[in-house]
């Protein structure tokens, strides 16, 4: 992957509702454009990220959200033709400079995806995963962590007593709360989650909602999302994109209620999408 | 027509039947070889036929056919006695057959020499034996034998002893050999020092020689005196016999025993008589040992070569040329990659480490000829496309979010490899193994020119220091089976001989692949998901 750092500060919001001020912002992105060799998959993204809140990115299949979101944490990384300008600063920090140690990077940011992936061990080996890799050895450390992350992600008291079972064995939605268990057991300060409930039932979207609600007390939740309905429900920001481009970005009850664009108003709407 | 005509019905029938035919072919080849094989060591009955012209004829009934255009029959006699009339069969016709009796007292005789003998016991010799306590000629023999086989035993002992001396020996003329090379002064008084250890060695083993030759000329009176059906007679030292028994009086039980013993001694004997009677176990464990061998070599080398493939190359021309290359290798003819171990293994490696490390003894070679580590290494480049490719298919049907999951939580890619991908991969990887060990045990054209030999004299681990012998040659069963069944002078009664090896070649790939099988099983059940 190639990457052209540039900080051009001077260029306005233009997609921003005007009267939109982001006060705490904990990634600010400018600028950024993607292509996947020649072709673009995001033109620049300019927009900021508020701190211990959930974003939403909503918008129709193929509009870049789920490629944005995989931006935050370099995940495009490991896409072999993928090129990514502008920048995105996470607290200060510009992540796309090739000096980033990416490994921190994604450790401050847990991500959850689509297709709940569970590795194929139990389900504790699962959730203290990340701190083995960090290098982190102390058995009641990781049991401490393991059950905290398990609590946070509302599943201890289904599991607790099958901690050493398959995690494989485990069901779609419980599944999909143990990889959020998961990512959170490395400490992250922003959680991604790229459509966590599409592959659920709406009882464990349900249970999924209700935990983002718990996490954004801690934790800054970026939530890619197709589901209008789930947007409104979960996040206080949403940003929506239509073709590589951010149409528009504000306050949820806002953006729903009164879209400042034409194109907003017509996909919340279900004139096309 | 009919609506199954339509529904394309007539496919599915010619695949059935394609499946039928393959599957008949296979089963037909495993019963074929089977019975042949395992029916090889019932003890048969011995017959006396007395033909129409006075004359008799012995042994046991081997075949039977039609003689062709006509509508009479004719059987064939094992006849042994080999020694005596140099023939082993001989076809009769059944009309010449006046009568066919199958007297109590027939002796069948395996023995170390010259095949089966069929006759009568006359009389024994004790020679030094101890008087046994009176019975018949049949019960003497029996505790002669006895006898016998535990002097033999000493007597293996007494040589194992000679052969540790003379092993010792050996390795002081090395060892002087290399001093004398190096040529330095200094190490006159060495060699000397050594010459006379050396002067000590042989004539203790001159000393134990005498006694141990003694002792078997001994053991040698110690004899029995056979007649065929004709009356000729036949003296044989009992050391030389095998196995004795008296066919046609045999209970079940007692061929059950006879089975029995003949198959331990197939399976953990030596082989006599030009490797056509006897065992096999040198050949059994030379095939297992090469197995191991190359997997220890190709296993680890098409992984690791798999990985960077798979994980770690950019895909582009150079990969895709890299991967159809290893591809093709697995079609090269095996005797292609047999030339190329001899001349890179062999010759190149094998002479090179001479000339650096075993320079006083050249031109006698030490690694520059054929042994079972360059055959493996030969058989581990002819297998190692197998596992690349399996090894490949299986790290690139991982789902992409378990990679994606292992690296954004902060793993490395190389934490990914070790953690996640290999664990995931290693049925596929089993499954290599596998194809790669029933290609590798089966070969053989590679082998004769890098290091297979008819009879090795010694197995490649043992129990002499440093008991692991890669530079030995070995035995193989692939290579028996070409041996015995069309190298043999006597290739007709070899036959069952080629049948019974083939048998333990299809047994011992089953029974490698089966442990993987069952390894592979295990790992499947801890890592597949099947979630995705």
């Amino acid at each position: 992957m190639t990457r052209q750092t540039d900080m051009q500060t001077a260029t306005p919001f233009p997609a921003a509702a005007p009267g939109l001020k982001i006060a705490d912002a904990i990634l600010s992105i400018r600028n950024l454009s993607l292509f996947y060799g020649e072709t673009p998959a995001l033109q620049d993204i300019h927009f900021e990220i508020p701190r211990k809140t959930v974003t939403a990115f909503i918008g129709p299949s193929g509009c870049g959200k789920s490629s944005l979101l995989r931006c935050l944490n370099r995940m495009n990384d490991l896409v072999d033709n993928a090129r990514v300008t502008g920048s995105i600063q996470l607290d200060g920090m510009e992540i796309n400079a090739d000096e980033v140690d990416v490994i921190g990077l994604r450790r401050r940011m847990g991500m959850v995806f689509q297709t709940p992936n569970p590795f194929p061990k139990s389900v504790y080996e699962n959730v203290v995963y990340g701190l083995r890799i960090g290098g982190e050895k102390n058995r009641t450390v990781l049991n401490e962590m393991a059950e905290k992350s398990l609590r946070a992600a509302a599943l201890w008291d289904e599991v607790k007593n099958r901690l050493h079972d398959s995690a494989l064995s485990l069901s779609g939605g419980q599944k999909q709360r143990l990889c959020i268990a998961r990512a959170i057991a490395v400490n992250p300060e922003i959680i991604l989650m790229d459509e966590p409930a599409s592959s659920l039932d709406p009882i464990a979207t349900a249970r999924i909602e209700d935990l983002i609600e718990e996490l954004k007390r801690d934790y800054t939740v970026v939530i890619v999302t197709h589901n209008m309905q789930q947007a409104a429900r979960v996040s206080e920001y949403t940003a929506f994109l239509y073709l590589g481009e951010l149409i528009e970005f504000n306050k949820t009850n806002n953006l729903f209620t009164h879209p400042e664009r034409e194109k907003t108003q017509d996909y919340i709407t279900g004139r096309f999408g | 027509m009919s609506s199954g005509w339509k529904q394309g019905e007539q496919y599915v029938w010619a695949s059935a039947a394609a499946v039928t035919v393959t599957f008949a072919i296979l089963v037909t080849l495993v019963v074929v070889v089977l019975i042949n094989g395992l029916g090889f060591f019932w003890p048969k009955r011995v017959a006396v036929a007395r033909l129409t012209d006075g004359s008799l004829v012995m042994g046991e009934l081997s075949d039977r056919e039609r003689i062709p255009d006509s509508e009479e029959w004719r059987v064939q006699f094992r006849t042994g006695n080999r020694d005596l009339y140099g023939l082993d069969f001989r076809w009769i016709e059944e009309r010449n057959i006046a009568e066919l009796t199958y007297p109590e007292e027939a002796v069948t005789l395996e023995r170390q020499e010259f095949g089966n003998f069929y006759g009568f016991l006359k009389a024994v010799q004790r020679g030094d034996a101890p008087r046994p306590s009176a019975g018949t000629p049949w019960a003497v023999l029996g505790e002669l034998r006895e006898f016998v086989e535990e002097e033999a035993e000493t007597l293996e002992a007494m040589g194992g002893e000679l052969a540790d001396i003379s092993r010792k020996m050996e390795g002081i003329r090395r060892a002087n050999l290399k001093l004398a090379y190096r040529g330095e002064d200094s190490n006159q008084a060495a060699i000397a020092a050594n010459d006379g250890r050396l002067k000590d060695l042989r004539a203790g083993f001159e000393a134990r020689n005498e006694d141990f030759s003694a002792r078997v000329t001994a053991l040698n009176r110690t004899a029995a005196t056979f007649t065929d059906v004709s009356g000729k007679e036949k003296e044989t030292p009992l050391v030389m016999i095998v196995r004795a028994y008296r066919p046609n009086t045999l209970s079940r039980w007692g061929k059950i025993r006879v089975y029995a013993s003949k198959v331990k001694e197939l399976l953990l004997g030596d082989p006599r008589e030009s490797n056509t009677e006897g065992g096999l176990f040198p050949a059994i464990f030379g095939t297992v040992i090469l197995v191991m061998v190359m997997s220890v070599f190709c296993i680890p080398l098409g992984v690791v070569a798999a990985i960077y493939l798979r994980e770690y190359a950019r895909e582009g021309w150079l990969v895709q040329l890299a991967r159809i290359a290893v591809y093709n290798l697995a079609g090269v003819p095996s005797i292609v990659y047999g030339v190329f171990g001899l001349g890179f293994f062999v010759y190149g490696v094998g002479g090179t480490l001479d000339q650096l490390f075993f320079p006083e003894r050249l031109p006698a070679p030490t690694f520059g000829t054929g042994g079972i580590l360059w055959a493996s290494l030969t058989l581990s480049l002819l297998t190692v496309p197998v596992v690349i490719v399996t090894t490949e298919e299986a790290l690139s049907s991982i789902p992409v979010g378990v990679r994606e999951g292992s690296l954004s939580l902060g793993a490395t890619q190389f934490q990914t490899l070790v953690r996640i991908l290999l664990p995931m991969a290693s049925p596929g990887i089993m499954t290599g193994f596998i194809l790669a060990m029933a290609r590798a045990a089966g070969e053989v054209a590679p082998l004769m020119i890098t290091g297979v030999v008819k009879l090795a004299p010694a197995l490649p681990v043992d129990g002499q220091f440093p008991f692991v012998h890669l530079d030995r040659k070995f035995m193989h069963l692939g290579f028996h089976i070409f041996d015995v069944g069309f190298q043999s002078p006597n290739a007709e009664a070899a036959k069952p001989m080629v049948y019974i090896t083939t048998l333990l070649l299809i047994l011992i790939v089953l029974f490698l692949s089966l442990g993987a099988i069952f390894f592979r099983n295990r790992m499947r059940k801890r890592y597949q998901s099947a979630a995705f």
